[in-house]
């Protein structure tokens, strides 16, 4: 019995070593989103392209007015990572995927230099000067993007670059089945 | 003699100039922050500082100059101004930024470990301080040889003249 207890601390090593190498995988960077499953934010924000036009989340359904997957991309000229992100979203878009972008504390002109050059794979893109969609959001960086149901509901969110890889891993699977949950509707 | 006390004092001023300079530069990233209501003040220092930074890993809002960071502290003093208790304020921030905004969460059940766990860490030290410390204390109990023949050898070993090991 005794002899037994002397393997106390080889044990609690263990479970620690154990523990502190599954934690190298996590990124502390990541934050829990606290919006998953919850209707995306009210909001009433100009449209990037026409200062007069107010967008808000109706004008994420269809023309037919029925609701539509789409994600939402925060984004901006000052964020060098979207660059990067920015073809990627090019292709998904010509695939028929519907974007909607969240022009991010930037400056109006910039920002619409910037889609006539590199493309634009928006529907459209909402202008938020003052970033206060952004922090009825949550977000605390760009790139950010969410992948929204019919019915308006957040049911991924992914901070950073989404790339091939990363749609392939995280969106792709869960976009098909939302999708064709809608059209089943 | 006169010469020395005049270098000490030039010298204790460049101390504390510098201290000074050190202690002003600490608070550079934190904006100017007008309140209708100086009461709202304490209140908005509290919050910035025990409010964590989403952009940065170990930083508050006051201590970050992180844009997200500026924003926060500008929606804190909105919030203020509106006139929500800080329980209110940090209750609308971990709705958008999760309980990581929180540099003293609720104990919920995501949390119990972090609280709990100094005090666990705690009782086990006194637990185990104590069974140290009462082994310790006990009197060390000397090995009789049983053995008569043991006992002829360690006598003649130690000579008579020691005395008997017996007691």
């Amino acid at each position: 019995m005794n002899r037994l207890t002397l393997f106390i601390p080889l044990l609690v090593c263990l479970a620690l070593g154990a523990f502190l190498y599954s934690s190298l995988d996590s990124d502390p960077q990541e934050l829990p989103s606290a919006l998953i499953g919850k209707p995306f934010p009210e909001f009433s924000l100009p449209d990037l392209n026409d200062a007069e036009r107010q967008r808000n989340p109706s004008d994420f359904r269809g023309d037919d007015g029925k609701g539509r997957v789409v994600l939402v991309n925060v984004w901006a000229t000052w964020c060098y990572a979207c660059r990067i992100e920015h073809h990627f979203l090019n292709i998904l878009a010509e695939q028929g995927v519907a974007i909607v972008g969240l022009n991010y504390k930037d400056d109006r002109a910039m920002a619409q230099d910037w889609l006539t050059n590199r493309g634009d794979p928006y529907l459209f893109s909402i202008f938020d000067a003052e970033g206060t969609l952004g922090i009825d959001l949550g977000v605390y960086g760009a790139p950010e993007t969410y992948l929204l149901d019919a019915e308006g509901v957040i049911r991924h969110r992914r901070v950073g670059v989404v790339d091939q890889r990363v749609w392939d891993e995280e969106f792709h699977a869960l976009y098909q089945q939302l999708t064709d949950d809608a059209d089943a509707r | 003699m006169l010469a020395k006390r005049v270098s000490l004092r030039i010298f204790l001023r460049a101390a504390i100039a510098c201290l000074a300079l050190g202690t002003s530069s600490l608070f550079a990233g934190v904006d100017v922050v007008d309140f209708s209501d100086e009461s709202l003040r304490p209140r908005y220092q509290q919050l910035v500082e025990e409010l964590r930074c989403p952009k940065c890993q170990n930083q508050n809002l006051a201590d970050s100059n992180s844009a997200i960071s500026q924003d926060l502290r500008r929606q804190v003093q909105q919030l203020l101004e509106k006139g929500l208790s800080d329980d209110e304020i940090k209750a609308y921030l971990t709705s958008r930024y999760s309980d990581f905004i929180l540099y003293r969460p609720d104990v919920n059940k995501n949390t119990w470990a972090l609280w709990g766990a100094p005090v666990v860490l705690l009782l086990l030290g006194l637990f185990l301080l104590r069974r140290m410390s009462s082994k310790k204390s006990q009197p060390i109990v000397p090995t009789v040889t049983s053995n008569e023949r043991d006992q002829e050898r360690l006598r003649k070993l130690l000579g008579d003249d020691k005395g008997d090991v017996q007691q």
